[in-house]
């Protein structure tokens, strides 16, 4: 749910990263808090475990520039991926505007990706929110590890419908501000279509 | 998927800082500040200017999520009131009208009794002006939501905001 502020004429949407435990969800926001200009970042908050383990949420505020005189920030927010939070990430998913299914490429995260996916079409349809109609992109990271599936079959596996996507390596930075520009450009465009 | 937008106008805006502005002085507290469920800051009062307030809010609406959860699952519908006691601040947190959250920080100038007293009837007058402007937003969504900034943005201003 995006909030509109005609007093400080600020526009803020929220953009969850899914996806199952271990995939690179913090890693995408590490990154990106590490390659953004400190004038256009917030504090990265990491709520994890003594192991890096996410507990409950990593958030990241961004400013990304002025849109007809308005100032558009983005809180990138993760969930945690590790099947027993499920409760956990049902909270996070409360008001998006635009979700990033970050998916492990290697061959046996499979199964735990279509688990993820699956997971996160449930809790967003517990919502009433439909992810074919919510901005929506995927992320294939890990693309450099040599057990990492065929790109061909990874697509007819997570993403059926033809949905935006990219290829990452989210560790050094590949695909991860595609991603990023790509969710938020599917997020303004959904805004501009609503406000129709 | 923006169903439920929470839009302000300035004159909003004005009403929420007068009731918090005077729940300053009423409650003797350090700071306060009106944050969204969704993370979001609404506005702050107060002398704690200068904290980092997004990092605040975006905590504070996880943690009223998380014992809302928590709630459901003893059998109770949400935990509105929350208190925290540190060595010197303390945080008083309420949910107002199910939406808005109003954080109350206080020290020792102030009282547990005389917090929870005055943020009953600020957070009455929050809700009232809350109300006011989620009726203006579903008026708004039935009508087409015509007014809001991003009806008339084009491909080329999205473009715009990621060419820097």
């Amino acid at each position: 749910m995006s909030f509109i502020n005609y007093s400080s004429r600020e526009i803020n949407c929220k953009i969850v990263y899914y996806g199952p435990g271990l995939c690179g969800k913090t890693t995408n926001l590490q990154f990106i808090y590490n390659k953004t200009n400190p004038d256009l970042k917030g504090k990265m908050i990491s709520l994890a475990t003594e192991t890096e383990r996410t507990l409950f949420f990593d958030f990241l505020p961004l400013a990304l520039g002025q849109i007809r005189g308005f100032k558009t920030r983005f809180h990138l927010y993760t969930v945690p991926g590790q099947v027993f939070y499920d409760a956990s990430r049902k909270l996070i998913l409360k008001g998006v505007d635009g979700v990033v299914f970050v998916a492990d490429s290697q061959i046996e995260r499979m199964e735990a990706n279509l688990e993820s996916l699956d997971n996160l079409k449930l809790n967003l349809a517990e919502q009433g929110y439909e992810l074919e109609k919510t901005p929506y992109i995927i992320q294939y990271n890990k693309r450099d590890l040599p057990n990492a599936a065929p790109l061909d079959e990874i697509r007819k596996l997570l993403n059926p419908n033809g949905m935006p996507d990219f290829e990452a390596c989210a560790t050094v930075g590949t695909g991860v501000f595609e991603t990023l520009k790509a969710v938020a450009r599917a997020v303004l465009s959904d805004l501009k279509q609503m406000s129709k | 998927m923006n169903d439920t937008q929470l839009v302000m106008y300035d004159e909003d805006y004005r009403k929420i800082l007068g009731v918090i502005q005077k729940l300053v002085k009423d409650a003797n507290a350090k700071g306060i500040f009106v944050v969204d469920r969704n993370g979001q800051l609404i506005g702050e009062a107060g002398e704690m200017r200068g904290i980092d307030t997004t990092s605040l809010a975006s905590l504070t609406a996880g943690c009223i999520a998380a014992t809302g959860g928590l709630a459901k699952i003893v059998g109770e519908e949400e935990f509105p009131i929350h208190f925290h006691q540190g060595q010197r601040d303390n945080l008083h947190i309420t949910l107002v009208a199910h939406r808005i959250i109003l954080v109350v920080i206080f020290d020792e100038r102030s009282s547990l009794g005389l917090v929870r007293l005055r943020v009953k009837k600020a957070g009455a007058e929050l809700a009232k002006v809350f109300e006011q402007i989620q009726k203006r937003s579903e008026q708004a969504s039935a009508g087409g939501g015509g007014d809001a900034p991003f009806s008339e943005i084009t491909d080329e201003d999205i473009d715009n905001l990621f060419s820097m």
